[in-house]
């Protein structure tokens, strides 16, 4: 074992970069911080701080959809849509139902939509990605179709949504009343449970998961109602923060919360990472944001950026693990 | 050490060392070859013989050392790089496009088709239609179909790696007789393989590795074996198999009647008792695989009945199978492991599989399982981490080290000691000694005839899909085994 | 013999659903005729190409999400540039929008290749990147087209000394396509370079002891992609007029269409033929429903539901094809 002594220096940060992914994108993260208080001193405040938090935490809750589906080696393509429908029925029923009833149809519908998912993507086999694609444009159409019928009656926003979305406790945004023990629950689960070890046992190796007796459909099915249903609760906090339903309500969290997991260390092919990265990631692309808007760069300009930085960090980490 | 004959040598390669990060994988390794010779590299598991052979065919670049072919330094930096230098190697998994047809695979590599054609009709390969697609054809038609294609390049050396395994005998002779011609005809071939016979009997030396460096050259003589051994094991030779002392069968565990199932399996019986090792003979393709698969739940039986402790079972997914404590240690590592997880992770998998256990995990009493496990199984856990560090050795333990972790009952093995060193080899066959003397009912399916005496009570032999022979451990010497392998005795004709 | 006829057998199975297809437009519409099909054609044009592109890289083993993004980067690139050209000019910058459209295809496949990371990851970041260029390159839908572009794929075919009764009713567009799949396609499948695309797609360790460059290989693969996406943006163009900067739904519907045509994802099997047919076959699905006045919306839940029991078909199918 003498020779990790003669591992150069290089190397040796890059494979503690590896068993630690937290520590870089942390560093990632305080240089962006520093970077925009140098754009714009006085910035970085504890008001900005608290907004970035409120808007990173239903990107991080999105992204944990991605993250615990990614780490089978799949993805939830739907759960922008699935929050949105979530977010639109509950206002919309809230006048004629009430809430606990409007809430729980709400919720039910993200189960349903979750349940679409794990039924193609574990019983009829279909690529993740093509079946949650093709669900969210479904569900899209029977989103449009519902609201032709039902808007007349107009909205309403169930006061405990807007405390949670807009509310500030301490300086802190009341959203993480939610999203603690949420986060605190995933990292949990997906280390000290058995349905966690298993997401990773899959994405690691399907057939080897089979012979030891695992019914990969069980946890497909389970995966991807459990990923409809947090998407569901996701849209609810969303609707919270915006505070007015639309028809594309949480849709940009789509792709910026694959952009989150993938940031954050999650291996789109299955068997590694975690969620804590995806909750620095989903930060650190918050705090991205806010950047280009100070710069007011166009839209096009943060879509490459978004583009590319998805890239380098991935590139990077396949770099660092092949070293290790 | 090479300086002298470098003028009549066709490859020599010194002091070529690789390094993969912290691991070292070579640090010395050199191989000379002369015109007209077939060189045996010989190595135990993780000796560096697989990263050596993927530098000399410019499957991998080294970081140091020189490789000379044909007296002129080369610097092969691909596949394509080592053929047009001469060198053209053989990898243990066939290298045919499975979507193409052969005449596509043959435009692919510019092989010349003539030539092909001669070798393969050479080798014994019948009834060959070049516009077949590869994927449909059996793994041990694909390996004959690489070795012609790498002939019909008029190699000047020829590299084979582990070529025999997973050959029926008769194409095994005819690989062996096309390697001596090569030999006769002022060719070179470096053979690679576990088989002292074969190693004895077509080639001229033997090139030892250990940990990374080349540690012996020496001509094959009579008796040779001893000497390789020593050199492989570095003097570290680990116990002999537990010898068995005589036992009475215990019950029946697994009753086997008339078992059909894909093309092959056509009629097998057999009764696997507890505290029995019960051996499973048979040539490549004689339906052994059906055999395993369906009693792991992992394929369908066409027919006939299975019973375990008398009750009549059918599977229709692992699941059930490991329910009924039958598990299965496939014969391809890369099928059982999760390659990216750590030691632990792997091991304790079969423990969460059913979704009562998908709640928290009881971490202390898993590490204890595990633990014992890993100790049991002397694995080599020093690389700490993802099981892809782990030699072929250590990762063949974890696959075994599952079933241990969750108690064993009915063990399938199947084929568990292709391509491990004799010291994990020989570790493997006092475990599962020491399994069915505590009771568990054990079915070893081997390639490797000798294997019989070593490890099993009896054993089984099976051709064309039916059990042709039972044979006790004790007459089961390779001369029998072979015969009731190709069905000379047991059935009339 | 029986896996060549099997596949064929696939392809003739197509032409049948799409001759049938044909025959109930007929009895709903029965004025469904020549200027019915012409519309089917220009309106299938785009989703032929790009499903042309997708199909070529799927049987490479990869696959392209930025597809429709470069649809819309080439798009806007033609309709900006032709803006107040003349003639001469058009046809120049359709060569341009042609080069840069490989260009762009192979920048995915060389990132792809020099990173090492996983294409989806690369392309989903690429899609990123090509629509934040599109936007760019183009705000808002603008531009404008050479008037004989359009020409080219209006109307039926008339040729010379033939009567018109005989061709008229075979669409340009169709031609167009034909010729387009013809001359790019054909002389790469006949080639080596065909060979190695398949042998890629099939087994990339094999094609690589075999002597394939794969990197090299993977990276014309997708510049062949690239040039696919570029004919289908300059189509939208052609059709429309002017250039369109958000990226049509021909991501999925390409997906849908290379699986209904045959091609197995994950590549190595299947040809160009079959997914030509199934883009007609979807295409056509939904003129029918759009002919019987179903809501449009309604229409697209029907559509996304087909496409998605396509591909939860075509896994089932490759699954069988496996097992025997």
């Amino acid at each position: 074992m003498s020779d990790v002594t003669e591992m150069s220096t290089a190397k040796q940060l890059g494979r503690v970069m590896v068993d630690y992914p937290l520590i870089p994108l942390f560093l990632l993260l305080l240089g962006l911080i520093g970077v925009l208080e140098i754009m714009q001193p006085g910035i970085v405040n504890p008001r900005w701080i608290g907004n970035t938090i409120k808007f990173a935490i239903p990107l991080a809750m999105i992204g944990a959809c991605q993250t615990l589906t990614m780490l089978t080696g799949g993805i939830d393509l739907s759960a922008g849509t699935v929050a949105t429908i979530t977010a639109f029925v509950t206002a919309t029923l809230v006048p004629i139902v009430g809430v606990p009833e409007a809430l729980l149809i709400g919720l039910a519908c993200a189960a349903v939509a979750g349940l679409v998912n794990g039924f193609g993507v574990a019983v009829a086999q279909v690529h993740p990605l093509i079946m949650t694609l093709g669900t969210g444009l479904i569900a899209n159409g029977c989103l449009l179709v519902y609201q032709r019928y039902v808007i007349a009656s107009g909205t309403k926003i169930p006061d405990f949504l807007v405390w949670l979305g807009t509310g500030r406790t301490l300086g802190l945004p009341n959203g993480l009343v939610i999203f603690v023990p949420f986060a605190a629950l995933i990292i949990w689960g997906q280390r000290r449970t058995g349905f966690g070890r298993l997401l990773y046992a899959v994405g690691s190796n399907e057939a080897a998961t089979r012979l030891s007796g695992v019914r990969g459909w069980q946890v497909y099915f389970a995966l991807y109602t459990l990923s409809g249903i947090i998407a569901g609760i996701t849209g609810l906090l969303y609707l919270g923060i915006v505070k007015t339903p639309s028809l594309s309500l949480a849709l940009p969290l789509d792709l910026p919360s694959v952009a989150a997991a993938v940031v954050g260390g999650t291996s789109i092919f299955g068997g590694r990472g975690g969620y804590s990265g995806t909750i620095v990631g989903a930060l650190i692309l918050t705090v991205l944001s806010t950047m280009l808007t100070l710069l007011q760069m166009p839209e096009g300009v943060r879509r490459i950026l978004f583009g590319l930085i998805i890239l380098a960090v991935t590139a990077l980490y396949v770099r660092l693990t092949e070293k290790g | 050490m090479t300086g002298q004959d470098s003028g009549t040598a066709v490859l020599d390669a010194s002091g070529v060392a690789k390094r993969f990060g912290a691991v070292v994988a070579l640090r010395n390794a050199s191989l000379v070859v002369r015109r007209g010779e077939v060189v045996a590299l010989m190595g135990a598991n993780g000796a560096g013989k697989s990263t050596f052979v993927k530098i000399l065919t410019g499957a991998l670049s080294r970081d140091s050392g020189h490789i000379l072919i044909k007296g002129r330094a080369t610097n092969v930096t691909s596949p394509a790089a080592a053929r047009r230098s001469g060198l053209v190697p053989v990898y243990q998994e066939p290298s045919l496009i499975p979507d193409l047809s052969v005449t596509d695979n043959l435009r692919l590599g510019d092989t010349p088709v003539a030539a092909f054609r001669h070798w393969v009709d050479a080798l014994g390969i019948g009834g060959l239609g070049m516009d077949d697609m590869v994927r449909g054809l059996p793994l041990a038609t694909l390996r004959i179909l690489d070795l012609a294609r790498a002939l019909a390049g008029e190699p000047d050396v020829l590299l084979l790696d582990e070529m025999t395994a997973a050959l029926p005998t008769d194409l095994v002779e005819r690989v062996l007789r096309v390697v001596r011609e090569q030999a006769d005809a002022g060719r070179s071939v470096i053979y690679i393989s576990h088989r002292f016979t074969e190693i004895a009997e077509v080639c001229d030396r033997a090139t030892v590795l250990r940990d990374g460096a080349t540690v012996g050259d020496l001509p094959i003589t009579p008796g040779v074996e001893d000497q390789v051994v020593e050199l492989m094991l570095g003097g570290a030779v680990g116990p002999p198999a537990a010898s068995r002392g005589a036992h009475e069968a215990g019950s029946v565990r697994l009753g086997v009647r008339g078992l059909r199932a894909g093309t092959r399996l056509a009629d097998v019986s057999f009764d696997l008792h507890r505290g029995e090792v019960l051996g499973v003979v048979a040539l490549e393709g004689q339906g052994q695989d059906e055999l395993f698969d369906v009693l792991a739940g992992n394929r369908r039986a066409l027919g006939g009945d299975v019973t375990v402790d008398g009750q009549a079972v059918v599977f229709s997914h692992p699941a059930d199978a490991i329910a009924a404590g039958l598990t299965l240690v496939p014969g391809d590592r890369a099928h059982a492991l999760l390659m990216s997880r750590s030691v632990r992770e792997n091991i304790a998998l079969p423990l969460l599989a059913r979704p009562a256990k998908w709640g928290a995990i009881p971490m202390r009493d898993e590490g204890a399982r595990v633990l014992a496990a890993i100790e049991r199984l002397q694995i080599d856990t020093r690389a700490q981490g993802e099981v892809r560090r782990l030699s072929g050795g250590n990762q063949q333990k974890v696959t075994i080290a599952r079933w241990i972790a969750r108690g064993v009952q009915t063990l399938l093995l199947f084929d568990p000691t292709r391509g491990i060193d004799i010291r994990t080899k020989r570790q493997i066959y006092a475990l599962v000694r020491d399994l069915a003397d505590q009771g568990a009912a054990v079915l070893f399916y081997t390639s490797e005839l000798a294997e019989v005496r070593l490890a099993c009570d009896r054993a089984v032999v099976i051709f064309n899909g039916r059990v042709v022979d039972v044979i006790d451990a004790a007459d089961a010497d390779e001369p029998t085994l072979m015969r009731a392998a190709y069905g000379l005795t047991g059935v009339p004709a | 013999m029986s896996a060549a006829l099997a596949r064929n057998g696939w392809t003739v199975g197509l032409a049948v659903l799409l001759t049938l297809l044909l025959v109930a437009t007929k009895v709903i519409q029965p004025d469904f005729g020549v200027s019915g099909l012409d519309s089917l054609a220009r309106a299938a044009l785009p989703f032929a190409l790009a499903t042309l592109g997708m199909a070529v890289v799927v049987i490479a083993g990869g696959i392209d999400l930025s597809l429709a993004a470069m649809m819309a980067v080439t798009s806007v690139s033609a309709a900006r540039l032709m803006e107040g050209a003349g003639d001469g000019q058009a046809v120049l910058v359709v060569a341009f929008v042609l080069v840069l459209g490989a260009a762009m295809g192979a920048l995915n496949g060389a990132l792809i290749v020099v990173t090492r990371v996983p294409d989806i990851v690369v392309t989903l970041a690429m899609l990123f990147v090509w629509q934040g260029v599109a936007l760019l390159i183009l705000n808002a839908p603008g531009g404008g087209a050479a008037p004989w572009l359009r020409g080219l794929i209006v109307g039926g075919v008339t040729l010379p000394l033939v009567p018109a009764a005989l061709t008229e009713w075979l669409p340009k567009g169709v031609v167009f396509l034909v010729i387009c799949a013809a001359v790019i396609w054909l002389p790469i499948r006949r080639s080596k370079l065909g060979l190695m695309f398949y042998a890629i797609g099939s087994d990339p360790l094999a094609a690589f002891r075999s002597g394939v460059p794969v990197g090299r290989t993977r990276v014309a693969a997708y510049a062949v992609t690239g040039l696919f996406a570029a004919l289908g943006g300059i189509s939208v163009t052609m059709s429309t007029g002017i250039g369109e900067p958000i990226p049509g739904p021909y991501l999925l519907a390409s997906v849908a269409a290379v699986v209904l045509g045959g091609v197995v994802l994950g590549g190595g099997r299947g040809g160009l033929v079959g997914p030509i047919l199934g883009v007609f076959v979807l295409r056509l699905v939904r003129m029918d429903l759009t002919l019987m006045s179903f809501d449009p919306n309604v229409t697209t839940i029907v559509e996304g539901s087909i496409m998605v029991v396509v591909v939860m078909f075509g896994g089932v199918l490759a699954m069988r094809g496996r097992r025997t």
